[in-house]
């Protein structure tokens, strides 16, 4: 049973969808114990950081994510929950990988948010890009991201670089929208959902 | 490098996917989930869908047939229509949709563009803008999807442009109403001029007939991405005619 952490109530159709459509069972929910014997756990990308780890903190939620040691993924402001805190709003994250999350630098002829379909650079092997290839394009939306890091495995290009994907130990975060990413999102989700505990 | 993105515009009546000219004499060109399920294996890079008379006819979208559609495709798409509260916008974003596009209801309560984007992002709220040039200036017009109610606002574009980013709008559709559905090309003085004044991405809208309509209009007006429906509906062009052709003038796509 894959896990996806409802905390909002929002717009968490489309990742129930694609779970579904790669033939995996799922289930939205801010349950700990649901959530602990999952075999995946997702975090989904919705509203802020600050207003995700209200959110967190009210379903009792923090501690026990740290605690998780099956694969976690985190999408969009998802993935930049995971870091120590963001300048949105100047909120705390979860603190599981270093690091704040920035606004994107505002450069004539980038509109703000970045938004559609971008690239990436894979600057190494990960057991996500099994199948994909620098040439393909994903979703994004978002108007902050996570610059340079030493977790960094994929990067993309905006108006400036900034981490498009990191993965330490079993922790794994996209700021992409996977589940909405056509066939190459597809596949990268496949990926998470096949990879073992470790 | 971020790509110009190609959309597909659905215009709902009746549960019906259907296309007029110049925005009268609608007529049914398919089915909602069997045309969204054909564009997004085509290459659409996002769909709009746009039911046209909510407005006027004063209800607004359908959730469920919101659901079907985010069951059916895994590219983004934004829905339209009669949407004035924030728990219609909720339920459409909680049935799949990733943007709500406000067009007659946020010139007749601005402030729903604040409640919208405060509440679900920015990147969630695109503003529709029906726009046509009246002796003096371009003007905003309200209540489109019917002829009979089709009215000036009275207020000029480019103050309105202005006025929603401010707002909170996180993308701007321009609809050309002057251009649309005739097939002669993109009104690219109108989006030049609205893109100088416009931080947020901006989508052009109304007049693509062919495929170099889209190199000028990325070439010449730097809009981030174009809406199209005739050509596409009429299959006059495919999606990856339109995409091959800006590939070869170096403009960037997404081809896989």
């Amino acid at each position: 049973m894959i896990a996806v952490i409802d905390i909002t109530g929002n717009n968490l159709t489309s990742i129930a969808n694609a779970i579904d459509r790669l033939g995996f069972e799922s289930c939205l929910t801010h349950d700990p114990k649901t959530i602990e014997r999952a075999s995946h756990v997702i975090l989904p990308g919705v509203g802020t950081v600050g207003a995700a780890m209200q959110a967190l903190q009210k379903h009792h939620l923090i501690d026990l994510i740290g605690g998780l040691r099956q694969p976690l993924l985190g999408i969009c402001v998802g993935m930049q929950l995971l870091f120590e805190s963001s300048e949105e709003g100047n909120e705390k994250g979860l603190g599981l990988l270093s690091g704040q999350v920035k606004r994107l630098p505002s450069v004539p002829g980038f509109s703000i948010p970045h938004m559609g379909w971008n690239n990436m650079t894979w600057l190494e092997e990960s057991p996500l890009s099994q199948g994909l290839k620098d040439d393909d394009h994903f979703y994004f939306v978002h108007s902050y991201a996570i610059l340079s890091h030493e977790n960094t495995i994929a990067r993309c290009h905006f108006s400036t670089e900034f981490t498009a994907v990191v993965q330490k130990d079993h922790i794994y975060g996209v700021q992409f929208h996977p589940e909405k990413s056509a066939l190459v999102g597809m596949t990268l989700l496949n990926n998470f959902l096949r990879l073992t505990r470790s | 490098m971020l790509t110009k993105r190609i959309i597909p515009c659905l215009d709902v009546l009746d549960q019906k996917v259907v296309k007029g000219v110049q925005f009268r004499n609608h007529r049914i060109v398919g089915d909602i989930l069997s045309l969204a399920e054909f564009y997004a294996n085509e290459g659409a890079d996002e769909l709009v869908f746009y039911d046209i008379t909510a407005s006027s006819d004063q209800r607004s979208v359908s959730v469920t047939w919101m659901n079907q559609v985010a069951a059916a495709i895994n590219i983004p798409f934004t829905v339209a229509g009669g949407i004035r509260s924030l728990e219609k916008a909720r339920a459409l974003l909680n049935a799949g949709a990733d943007k709500i596009s406000l067009n007659s209801p946020a010139l007749e309560n601005p402030s729903l563009i604040n409640q919208l984007s405060a509440a679900f992002g920015a990147q969630c709220v695109v503003v529709g803008i029906d726009s046509r040039w009246i002796e003096d200036d371009f003007y905003v017009f309200q209540y489109t999807g019917n002829e009979a109610t089709s009215q000036n606002s009275r207020r000029k574009t480019k103050d309105w442009v202005v006025e929603v980013q401010e707002r909170g709008a996180g993308e701007i559709v321009l609809n050309c109403m002057q251009s649309d559905g005739v097939l002669h090309g993109y009104d690219l003085e109108q989006l030049k001029y609205m893109r100088a004044i416009t931080t947020v991405p901006l989508i052009a809208s109304g007049g693509a007939g062919k495929c170099s309509d889209f190199v000028d209009v990325f070439q010449k007006t730097g809009a981030d991405g174009a809406l199209a429906a005739t050509i596409f509906h009429d299959r006059i062009l495919s999606i990856s005619n339109v995409k091959q052709t800006l590939v070869e003038n170096n403009i960037e796509v997404r081809t896989s």
